[in-house]
């Protein structure tokens, strides 16, 4: 993996870049099945997340929503992440996510710049901005899956 | 005046608690307190000393406790300026307010008849009311509210008349800290013969409350947010309402006798409303809260807060990166915004510093039409709050921006 991954600074960059300038940010099916709303019992993160999948291939993500610099950003670098992934790939990297933001083990590099949030565990109550976003991916990915 | 020092000394909350490895400064006050010594020591004695129930044994230990209890309900009567039979030990004021919804609203509204409120109420005064209209095809009106977010006494005239047959309205708003002009408001109500319910919840801990003095018909409050225990609170009520209303819930406690045909015979009021076994250390509790209060005194109170939230003001307004949205709001509640950050993220640098407040959208539909945003971040004082925690907490404000609310992940 890329040694700029292990810098702070250079972490701190993504975070702001995704925040100021989220990818994706726009959803194009309005109520859709392919949408899910999600807000935050806890907090005030209020996000919709949408996807598009065709021969089970992730082909477009999409969200928007009233959230703060993490689920903002947190989601911004994931519907990057699984666009144009297989469901399965998209599941694996999701779940991979999961497990380092829960401080289990997983591998880095699968996660490129969502490595970004490797220490969101430190301050456990924005653990659920930090996957707010990401796991409306993974619901919305499951129900494709299960169809 | 206050010896704040000195008050700081009775809550263990304040004595060197450490948050984010900062000296805590607890800015939250309206959503609880903390709580003095002689509340917890209350609460403690009743568990390692009596912790027997109430009203039932034939022995010394249960007798003893039952009167500290009863004598609990007249300290709390005279603290408002009630009858002691007018306190309803409910378990907070969500309670207080449901129990005034369900037992007076739905036996006594009928279809036509018009609820008046205000969008700028706690779910826990709005929410039960929708069921009532529901039920009972009566509608709910709302008093538009001033673009500063004010109600303001010529808003209400207009929108009262006579099919209004329920007023309730905050006393003081847990969003923008305006006091309410609930004593004209009550006036002006009992000519239509409409009966006004006071949500105490953010004015009972703060301000002097008479009852009788502003004549409303019920009150609601929260032992929690006035230094008692959790699991607490109070409705007042005027008697001859009292006897007009159905307890929601029955059992044992409230019922005199009762038979297999069904028949039940309720106890008078207050008791007809307290079915169960109580939280009866957190009853206790509120008496020595309201004693502690009363030693402090109401004004005294009442007066530092406004000073507080007059010096914290003068100096927010001289910070280029603050909007605040009830600058003379005369309660110790300060809602604002920091420029292009997110409440919360705004809300979360501030706890790596030590300071708790609060962010939320805690009342979507008045901030976004009359704020014009969703969320906001509100500091809330308490009497214990200083004038050192304002500078601190002013001082942090400078430093909120969105590369230093992301910093502190690192
Ligand atoms: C104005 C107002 N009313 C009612 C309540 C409900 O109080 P509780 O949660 O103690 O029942 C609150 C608490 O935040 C409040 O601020």
């Amino acid at each position: 993996m890329s040694q700029y991954l292990k810098d702070p600074m250079f972490l701190r960059q993504i975070i702001m870049d995704h925040y100021q300038y989220p990818r994706n940010h726009e959803l194009v099916n309005e109520n859709d099945e392919f949408q899910l709303h999600m807000a935050s019992e806890s907090c005030i993160d209020d996000i919709t997340v949408e996807i598009k999948v065709e021969d089970n291939k992730i082909v477009h993500t999409g969200f928007d929503g009233v959230a703060c610099t993490i689920a903002t950003s947190s989601t911004s670098i994931m519907s990057e992440l699984i666009l144009n992934k297989s469901l399965d790939e998209a599941v694996l990297i999701i779940n991979n996510y999961l497990d380092m933001v829960s401080e289990k083990e997983y591998d880095e590099d699968m996660l490129e710049e969502a490595i970004a949030f490797s220490t969101v565990s430190k301050q456990a109550n924005r653990i659920k901005c930090a996957t707010i976003g990401i796991d409306g991916f993974l619901k919305l990915i499951e129900k494709e899956i299960a169809k | 005046m206050l010896n704040v020092s000195e008050i700081r000394k009775d809550f263990p909350m304040l004595n060197n608690k450490k948050m984010s490895n900062y000296p805590l400064i607890y800015l939250d006050n309206a959503a609880t307190t903390f709580k003095p010594d002689c509340v917890i020591d209350t609460v403690v004695n009743y568990y390692k000393n009596y912790s027997c129930n109430i009203h039932r044994g034939d022995y010394e230990l249960s007798y003893q406790i039952s009167d500290e209890y009863d004598k609990t309900r007249k300290v709390v009567a005279n603290f408002i300026n009630s009858e002691d039979k007018e306190v309803v030990f409910t378990s907070g004021a969500s309670e207080s307010l449901n129990l005034i919804a369900y037992g007076y609203g739905m036996n006594n509204l009928t279809k036509g008849d018009v609820i008046l409120t205000c969008e700028a109420e706690h779910a826990s005064n709005i929410l039960p009311w929708f069921k009532v209209a529901e039920k009972t095809g009566a509608t709910i009106e709302y008093i538009p509210l001033q673009n500063d977010g004010v109600l303001s006494i010529e808003n209400f005239k207009k929108a009262m008349h006579s099919n209004v047959k329920v007023v309730t309205l905050a006393h003081i708003s847990n969003v923008l800290g305006y006091v309410n002009p609930i004593k004209e408001i009550t006036k002006i109500a009992h000519e239509y013969n409409a009966i006004v319910i006071c949500d105490g919840a953010q004015s009972v801990p703060h301000v002097k409350v008479d009852v009788k003095d502003l004549d409303i018909d019920f009150l609601a409050f929260s032992g929690h947010k006035m230094c008692a225990a959790t699991g607490v609170g109070i409705m007042y009520g005027k008697y001859d309402l009292l006897n007009a209303m159905e307890p929601f819930m029955l059992g044992g406690g409230s019922n005199a006798r009762f038979d297999m045909c069904g028949n039940i015979q309720l106890k008078n009021a207050p008791f007809k409303f307290e079915s169960g076994t109580p939280a009866i250390e957190a009853v206790l509790s509120i008496g020595a809260a309201v004693k502690y209060l009363e030693k402090i005194g109401m004004d005294n109170i009442e007066e530092y807060e406004l000073e507080l939230k007059k010096y914290a003001i003068s100096k927010i307004e001289k910070l280029e990166n603050i909007i605040c949205y009830n600058s003379l709001a005369e309660t110790g509640i300060i809602t604002f915004n920091v420029k292009d950050v997110f409440a919360q993220d705004a809300a979360c640098y501030l706890n790596s510093k030590g300071i708790a407040v609060r962010a939320g959208n805690h009342c979507a539909k008045i901030l976004m039409n009359t704020l014009n945003t969703s969320e906001t971040i509100r500091a809330s004082f308490y009497f214990y709050n200083t004038y050192e925690e304002v500078d601190f907490f002013v001082e942090t404000l400078k430093e909120v921006t969105v590369e230093n609310c992301i910093n502190i992940l690192f």
